[in-house]
């Protein structure tokens, strides 16, 4: 059987790739496309460090088949700091220490952008839970979410 | 392994007929990929169904709704009017795994992945939600409480595919809830799931409910007893004791690795007590 | 967060300066042990035992080398097998007859996930395929799970022939008790006699995964001339080095290794799992080979720690006073020996200053993995057990748990029952934050409940090498050999830079690899910060002295005639001429001219570590429908010695609590019957996720550690110790019912709390 040929924008740039419909979005793009920032933490959806925006919207790319990504757009943490710039998010998980070991961080800034995106105001509350599949074993969550709401509080007196 | 995505249901439920070897529907894939990385499936086709335009959206249909079945927990919630008329069947849904799931998964795959602790189960138990299922055959709709039958175990037959789900017209004072306990407070699969619906008349009295319950029997299921302790009562103290006794005694799970059995039981009527004075609260609120 | 500080004020330690690797993990341009790609790369699978205990009768690979695209496959029979014989490892001792049946099963298979063979092909699925081809013949064995099951008489035997150490006389018949220890001082009968108040129990725990993000990597590349390379994620590369080359029988310096960015590793990335059999299979199939664990296999086959049954019995005078304490612990060991019940037991009363104390300990074998350092390896379930009576303690006599703490807390001189005296330590410090802390003070609502609770971890020096390079320009490039798990080049560069006196940008810090740098022992025993700072400082140092050599050659007076101060190279004094100031960078840009490259070497073993000493203030709620605990505020309060960076100080604080709090309340090893792990995935191994915490305070005691230069403790440990015991009394208070099990899940707090209203 002979692989599928993909088509797809990953941050910003057009793409191809050939996979097996096995292949999850994850393995083709860390394996396929050289963009090993996405991690593979479980495979199976529960630690969050796979995450990648599909057509704008948060998934884990371990549970999104390669050859689905066709004709999409992605938008994993290689395309998040625009030029020398870093994203206020990333700048502010510097600042605040906001990673250990930083195996979590790149599916935790992708997720939390994609949080400011929908809620520029998030409560701390809400930011818990939507960050509740993204595990992080270092940090305890205090640093991360103290970076997220300063970074929000940030983009919002820059918008 | 073939992946195919034809662009109606008919197509893919001839796909899905005419293949000899194991043939599996792909929605979302959050239950589907997990299982085929643990290789507890190995299908030799995949038909995803998810550039079939009928099942993408959500529309009015007779005062009610019709979800098709590969829109997704986070378009659900994003449905302002379907979210306000059915806010316990949303929340159901939007209970599966994480924010990052939310953005794949769908009511057809958590209904036709046969766990009896699937989230939203219950909840659509409880708002007497109808799938239309495209087969072979032809279509046909089915009663979502009639389509899990047993763990990993489904009345559809081969070929067949869910098209979309369709919920009834609200009356006035009607609303719903679901609740579920989980030991964390996110990313856990049901110890026990309860979604109510309610409709109360003028004067507060509930003229009509139903009880769907989650993981605490082989299959979810609709307890009419449970509704009857409410239907004729204002929701008070004495109903609601009632209703835990008929959930409770409704309850047949199993001990295993999430809870135990008396856990469960117990559990449940707790549950179904918090969750029915969510939906009261609601219903009257309409 | 408040900072209690005393001691010298820095100009860059005790700053919070953005760390060196920042940018790297914020983009994901940083490589971890799975990022790595290597031309002409093979793909690496491990073939595991579906069986808990079993006899391996024969293995056929036959069938899997024809496959097409395998390149080669290793059994048992490819790697040599170990004399058996201890040799230290750091805390612990290991055996390396143990290690190598560890990475491959020989006679037996020990447990579900054991490996047996592993497989290079030129793809993922056909090395899996491969896998599916080996026949394995098993005689399947009895299995044994639990520690207490495992220690009667007719379980069945984990090792062969294994008689009980330290016992005398040593018993005629073989059982799973590998090792007795005791500890004592004093005499505990009289204590007992002596108390108003005793209170006994026993308390049970369950096997626990540090619960890494990161799976187990490595690439492994093996030249035809048999030099080789070997890409990992580790907490030791000159340990993995060490075991590879012994196990391969190579000569050390053949194998270079180097330690990827490592996604968390808690205790559990110091050993060896896949290393060996990657450059195995590498020299077998002359190709590099990656290999890449599953989350399942992490959970199954890489090492928790212990789960643990514990007696723990304390007499007290009515005035708060401990006139004895006792203790017996039965630890799993897995299926080699090797728990940490030993230090667990030396751990166990060391907060208090006790006159009258003896622990036993057992070491106790089942068919589980084999444990593997988890953060402060026994201290938590010792602790559990000890401040969980402490608090029953309290409650007994109507006391303050602060103020009986304090009564009996360990101080300067005082003498732990495992053998030392303590020096400047920091227990009553942090008791006395805590009394004044704004949480200790703060009301409490409905169905909650308040627990405090001590703990503590020795912490660790030893062999110790950095580098530090003068750069022509005046820039240092510091060399360190301890893996870097969550702010080490940060603290190394802000002491660099502060011996120096040079901005801390100026400082590039790296971690070098085996063929780099002299040797390391690995980053474990909270031991990086303290002894690789030491090192630096040491190496910074020896820049100073070596530039100011340059100086007195350049200016043709003695060397004892230069001094270094705010940065600047001065004559001494009058006598000593008068010459313009130099700084570091005059002194670098004429150091070719001046004698050559200026590179200062700490090569050390490092002495003087010092303990840390914490205390634990977590407030639960509990629900008195559904038993399930809820976490409402939390607050670490522990003594650093001195902060170097102090945000990650808290860091460290903070996610030690939280790991305590998963342990405390979800984390749990669930095996059935059929002796086979049922919850191996993290839906169903349930770490505490972002909604579960609240923020989580922190209060920074500094009482400085003497023997190190910035007065430096380990802190990564402690910080695990007291949240299990601290929950424990919190959900005493919040609902009456004291447990005596972890993890205090909501089935059974349930039914405590229901036993209880039924009285």
């Amino acid at each position: 059987m002979s692989k599928h040929h993909v088509s797809t924008t990953v941050n910003g740039d057009p793409v191809e790739f050939l996979c097996d419909t096995e292949q999850s979005l994850l393995d083709c793009l860390r394996n396929e496309l050289g963009l090993t920032g996405s991690k593979e933490g479980c495979g199976s959806g529960d630690c969050g460090a796979c995450s990648v925006l599909l057509d704008g919207r948060l998934v884990c790319s371990c549970l999104v088949l390669g050859v689905e990504a066709g004709g999409k757009t992605v938008e994993t943490i290689e395309g998040m700091a625009t030029g020398e710039e870093l994203h206020p998010l990333q700048q502010k998980f510097l600042e605040h220490a906001a990673l250990q070991c930083g195996i979590c961080t790149p599916g935790i800034l992708i997720a939390a952008k994609s949080l400011l995106e929908k809620n520029p105001n998030p409560t701390e509350t809400e930011t818990r839970y939507w960050l509740a599949g993204n595990l992080c074993r270092c940090t305890g969550y205090d640093k991360i979410i103290r970076a997220v709401l300063d970074a929000a509080a940030e983009m919002r007196k820059g918008a | 392994m073939r992946y195919e995505a034809p662009d109606t249901l008919e197509a893919a439920a001839q796909l899905l007929a005419s293949e000899s070897g194991e043939a599996r529907v792909l929605a979302g894939g959050t239950d589907l990929l997990v299982q085929l990385k643990a290789e507890v499936i190995s299908p030799v086709l995949l038909v995803d169904i998810k550039k079939v335009p009928e099942t993408r959206k959500i529309t009015e249909e007779d005062g009610g709704f019709r979800i098709g079945s590969t829109v997704t927990g986070a378009e659900l919630k994003e449905h302002a009017k379907l979210k306000a008329a059915w806010p316990g069947l949303v929340e159901g849904a939007n209970l599966i795994g994480s924010t990052q799931v939310q953005g794949r998964c769908t009511l057809a795959g958590n209904l036709c992945n046969g766990s009896p602790a699937a989230d939203s189960v219950p909840a659509m138990i409880a708002a007497g939600a109808v799938a239309t299922v495209v087969g072979p055959k032809g279509r046909r709709e089915v009663k979502v409480e009639d389509i899990m039958i047993g763990p990993r175990k489904l009345s559809l037959e081969k070929g067949e595919i869910i098209a979309s789900f369709k919920l009834p017209a609200r009356a006035a004072h009607a609303s719903d809830a679901y609740l579920r306990f989980i030991p964390r407070t996110e990313m856990d699969i049901a110890v026990v799931g309860c979604g109510v619906s309610l409709t109360l008349d003028g004067s507060g009295t509930c003229t009509d409910a139903r009880v769907g319950l989650g993981a605490v029997a082989a299959r979810p299921l609709l307890v009419a007893d449970a509704a009857k302790a409410l239907i004729g009562t204002k929701v008070d103290e004495a109903a609601l004791t009632k209703l835990e006794a008929a959930v409770r005694a409704a309850c047949s799970p199993i001990d295993d690795k999430r809870g135990t059995k008396e856990f469960r039981i117990d559990v449940a009527g707790v549950l179904a007590r918090r969750t029915a004075l969510i939906a009261l609260e609601r219903a009257r609120k309409k | 967060m408040q900072d209690r500080v005393k001691g010298p004020k820095y100009d860059v330690v005790g700053t919070r300066p953005v760390r060196p690797d920042g940018a790297d993990k914020v983009t994901g341009r940083a490589k971890y042990g799975a990022d790595h790609h290597v031309a002409g790369q093979l793909a690496g699978k491990v073939l595991r035992s579906p069986h808990p205990h079993a006899r391996l009768k024969s293995i056929d690979a036959s069938a899997a080398l024809a496959l097409p695209g395998v390149k080669a496959v290793v059994t048992r029979d490819d790697i040599k097998d170990q004399a058996s014989e201890f040799v230290p490892a750091g805390e612990m001792l290991i055996n390396y007859r143990d290690v190598v049946r560890n990475v491959l099963a020989r006679e037996k298979v020990l447990f579900e996930g054991h490996p047996v063979a592993a497989v290079a092909a030129t793809s993922e699925a056909i090395a899996r395929q491969a896998l599916k081809l080996i026949k394995v013949e098993y005689e399947v064995l009895p299995h044994v799970i639990d520690v207490l099951d495992a220690m009667k008489p007719g379980a069945p035997i984990v090792e062969d022939g294994m008689i009980t150490q330290g016992v005398t006389p040593a018993p005629t018949t073989p059982s799973n008790v590998a090792k007795r220890v005791e500890f004592a001082l004093g005499d505990v009968e009289k204590g007992f006699k002596d108390a108003d108040v005793i209170i006994e129990r026993t308390f049970d725990t369950k096997p626990v995964h540090q619960g890494y993000i990161e799976p187990h990597a490595c690439v492994a590349s093996v030249s035809e001339d048999g030099t080789a390379e070997l890409w990992t994620t580790t907490q030791g590369h000159w340990i993995v080095r060490a075991h590879c080359s012994r196990l391969l029988g190579w000569d050390i310096t053949k194998l270079r290794v180097t330690s990827s960015e490592i996604g968390g590793g808690f205790g559990g990335k110091t050993v060896v799992y896949m290393e060996p059999l990657a450059l195995a299979l590498s020299k077998k199939a002359r190709r590099p080979v990656k290999m890449v664990m599953t989350r399942e296999e992490v959970f199954k086959a890489s090492g928790p720690t212990s789960g643990a049954n514990i007696r723990v019995k304390i007499g007290a005078k009515k005035d708060g006073r401990i006139t004895a304490a006792e203790g017996e612990l039965k630890f799993q060991a897995g299926c080699f020996q090797g728990s940490p019940v030993q230090p667990a037991c030396m751990c166990a009363f060391a907060p208090y200053d006790l006159e009258n104390v003896k622990v036993v300990g057992y070491d106790v074998l089942s068919n589980r993995p084999k444990v593997a350092a988890y953060r402060a390896p026994g201290g938590p379930i010792a602790e559990y057990a000890v401040e969980s009576v402490v608090d029953e303690l309290c409650e007994t006599l109507g006391m303050d748990p602060i103020e009986l703490r304090l009564k009996n807390a360990a101080k300067e001189g005082t003498k732990a029952a495992y053998g030392p005296k303590f020096g400047p330590v920091g227990m009553i410090e942090c008791l006395e934050a805590a009394k004044d802390s704004p949480h200790w003070n703060a009301p409490l609502g409905k169905n909650q409940g308040r627990g405090i609770a001590a703990g503590f971890w020795f912490n660790i020096g030893g062999e110790t090498t950095v580098n530090v390079q003068l750069n022509e320009d005046g820039t240092v490039t510091l060399m360190a050999g301890t893996p870097d798990i969550g702010g080490l080049r940060a603290s190394l560069a802000m002491m660099a830079a502060e011996e120096l006196k040079i901005p801390y940008e100026k400082v590039r810090p790296i971690i070098a690899d085996t063929a780099s740098l002299g040797y390391n022992f690995l980053t474990g025993g909270s031991r990086s910060t303290f002894s690789s700072g030491m090192a630096t400082v040491e190496a910074a140092r020896s820049i100073i002295k070596q530039a100011c050599g340059r100086a007195a050659k350049l200016w043709e007076i003695p060397e004892e005639a230069v001094t270094f101060e705010d940065g600047m190279f001065r004559p001494a004094g009058e006598n000593a001429g008068n010459h313009k100031p130099m700084s570091l960078a005059d002194i670098a840009k004429v150091a070719g001219k001046t004698g050559g490259s200026i590179v200062g070497v700490g090569a050390i073993s490092a002495q003087g570590a010092a303990p840390s000493f914490g205390v634990h203030i977590a407030d639960t709620e509990v629900d008195p429908e559904t038993g399930k605990v809820t976490v409402t505020r939390y607050t670490v309060i522990q003594d650093a010695g001195k902060a170097i960076h102090p945000a990650y100080v808290e860091g460290q604080y903070q996610g030690g609590a939280a790991q305590g709090i998963g342990w405390a309340l979800n984390e749990e090893y669930i095996y059935g019957e059929d002796g086979k792990m049922q919850n191996a995935g993290f839906l169903d191994y349930r770490i505490p996720v972002a909604s579960d915490l609240p923020m989580i305070e922190t209060i920074i005691v500094e009482v400085p550690n003497p023997r190190h230069p910035y007065g430096v403790r380990g802190i990564g440990e402690t910080a695990i110790v007291p949240p299990m015991a601290a929950l424990n009394s919190a959900v005493k208070r919040a609902s009456g019912v004291r447990m005596f099990e972890l993890p205090l899940s909501p089935p059974k707090v349930l039914k405590a709390m229901k036993a209880a209203k039924g009285k």
